[in-house]
């Protein structure tokens, strides 16, 4: 296992603690996220509503629960895929020769054409308020970002005297990558790993905020934020939690990236 | 020049081809009739029967085959021919200028404001040191990790709804500008300050500018002569790289604030699958995009003419 700073082991603490919140809210909270009970609405926090109600009566302690329990299900998908297909298309790229290098130039070159955001919108566009189309479209925007990073570093790789030596020796192409390809890009890819989290959780929220991502009733943290946002002065505590968690997820997200971006 | 100016024209085409056949694949893909949505879309849900949806059809010419109908659609949009908007049945064209004239008053403005915040807090931090410096750095971790539209909302809450002292939505005097371009400032200067920190400080160590001290320069002419073009370098290519998140703060802050721009009109476009509008602002905003990378590629070359050889 790598070596990690205070900061980083801080970032994963903030991470680890927030899905034991949403494991255990969703596992044991006895109501479920759209069950409204309209005698108790905008409640402040209680020993019945650990977080209070929303505008409908509904328990915000199991809306959040679920809420942070998707953004960490789409973040860590979306971080999984995109740098898996990244990693993998930058290193064929560099050793597949030159045709797959120009033909995956080419495709990259279109995805950077239009800031990424866009590309999302234009996806939910299609299938408004589907999970599955929101992490495709996300991770089709970042394993770009792995892309050129990994195949940046393994062109210096694979020239390598040690890279070469070892392919004359026989060495099949896997351990070849085991061996010197990824210890020279697992800290790139960690890093941008990290990044990519922190940057899904954004889009999805983002796009529940303009109100095309995932759809009413589920709990979503930008959905969360505009349905409280008429109450911001009766209940301020309400429109507090959203706000305050994507934050959180974020910023332990960056932590845990280590260096900066 | 000439190669730069050549990629993003390819850059250009690749926007425009990409946002036709995206939204074309859309068109094709929405679930159920075409005609029957559109009609519903235009004369209300309780209104549509099949004479509607014929009359739709008949109109926007529904019944080609695809590749037909694919190849119309490119054609069309390289004569600007961006059609009308499903919903109102007003011209794109028309509602997309009036769009990114708005966008362009919020981009400009915002981007002025960051550049005018992250620049002397970055030189700042770099003159002065620790603790200032601490300060600085953990507070723009601190707004970085908050999207775009929390720091709108936090803005709104404090000036509009609290101290009332700027309008919370809408446009039309210059009062309504204010909240929308400091919340797209605020967001990139917290980026942009730590680069702004970064190159000074690098500059301020190198040994052309402590030799430029030696030789009896005063701290502010060294700084005039060597120092400005130098740290601006990697500052301005990071404006560059910086656009990306713009384009994408200018979709959230505009829904946020209602601000006619092209970010909005995309938003509500997609929201009333009006295809139409869809095709256009996205278009216009890889436009946009394209141009003010141009823009920032430009400026890198004028203060840095190391760059055009290579």
């Amino acid at each position: 296992m790598m070596s990690m700073k205070k900061s980083q082991w801080v970032g994963l603490a903030i991470l680890f603690a927030l899905l034991v919140f949403s494991l255990g809210g969703m596992a044991f909270s006895p109501y479920s996220i759209s069950q409204q009970d309209l005698n108790a609405v905008m409640e402040p926090p209680s020993a019945t509503h650990w977080l209070g109600t929303d505008h409908f009566g509904r328990s915000m302690f199991t809306r959040m629960a679920h809420a942070v329990g998707l953004s960490f299900a789409l973040s860590l998908l979306c971080m999984f895929t995109s740098s898996l297909v990244g990693t993998a298309f930058g290193v064929w790229s560099v050793w597949g020769g030159k045709k797959v290098d120009v033909a995956m130039g080419i495709v990259v070159n279109i995805l950077l054409a239009l800031p990424g955001l866009v590309v999302v919108l234009l996806f939910a566009a299609i299938a408004p308020g589907s999970f599955l189309v929101l992490y495709l479209a996300i991770s089709l925007v970042q394993w770009v970002e792995y892309y050129r990073v990994v195949r940046a570093v393994t062109q210096g790789v694979i020239q390598s005297p040690a890279r070469q030596s070892s392919q004359m020796m026989g060495f099949g192409r896997w351990y070849q990558f085991k061996r010197h390809i990824w210890p020279a890009i697992s800290p790139s890819v960690f890093t941008l790993a990290a990044f990519g989290g922190a940057n899904a959780i954004l889009t999805m929220a983002s796009l529940g905020f303009v109100y095309v991502g995932i759809q009413p009733p589920l709990a979503e943290l930008g959905l969360m934020t505009v349905e409280l946002f008429p109450f911001y002065s009766e209940a301020p505590w309400l429109l507090a939690q959203p706000l305050l968690v994507i934050a959180l997820m974020v910023f332990a997200f960056h932590l845990l990236a280590g260096k900066r971006a | 020049m000439k190669a730069m100016l050549l990629r993003r024209v390819l850059q250009l085409i690749t926007v425009v081809w990409g946002v036709g056949t995206l939204t074309f694949i859309l068109m094709r893909s929405l679930p159920g009739d075409m005609a029957y949505r559109i009609a519903a879309s235009r004369y209300g849900q309780d209104n549509v029967n099949s004479e509607a949806a014929a009359l739709v059809r008949a109109e926007l010419q529904l019944d080609q085959s695809p590749w037909v109908a694919y190849w119309h659609w490119l054609t069309d949009l390289l004569q600007f021919k961006l059609g009308d908007s499903l919903v109102s049945g007003l011209p794109v064209m028309d509602s997309v200028q009036h769009m990114l004239g708005h966008s362009l008053l919020l981009a400009l403005s915002g981007l002025l404001l960051s550049v005018l915040i992250a620049v002397p807090l970055g030189l700042l931090s770099a003159w002065r040191g620790n603790p200032l410096d601490s300060v600085f750095m953990g507070l723009s971790s601190v707004i970085r990790a908050m999207p775009v539209f929390v720091v709108g909302v936090l803005l709104l809450l404090l000036f509009a709804l609290n101290w009332r002292l700027f309008p919370v939505a809408g446009f039309g005097t210059p009062a309504h500008l204010v909240l929308p371009a400091f919340t797209l400032a605020i967001s990139l200067a917290a980026v942009s300050n730590r680069v702004v920190r970064d190159s000074a400080k690098q500059t301020f160590q190198a040994a052309f500018y402590r030799f430029s001290r030696v030789k009896g320069l005063s701290e502010w002419q060294t700084f005039r002569q060597h120092g400005v073009r130098n740290i601006a370098v990697p500052v301005v290519a990071f404006f560059g790289i910086q656009l990306v998140s713009m384009i994408e703060g200018i979709v959230m802050i505009e829904s946020l604030f209602s601000w006619p721009g092209i970010g909005h009109g995309l938003a509500h476009a997609i929201f009333a699958r009006d295809i139409p509008v869809i095709q256009g602002s996205a278009l216009v905003m890889g436009i946009l995009f394209v141009l003010l990378n141009t823009l920032v590629d430009m400026i890198c070359l004028w203060i840095d003419p190391r760059g055009v050889k290579a």
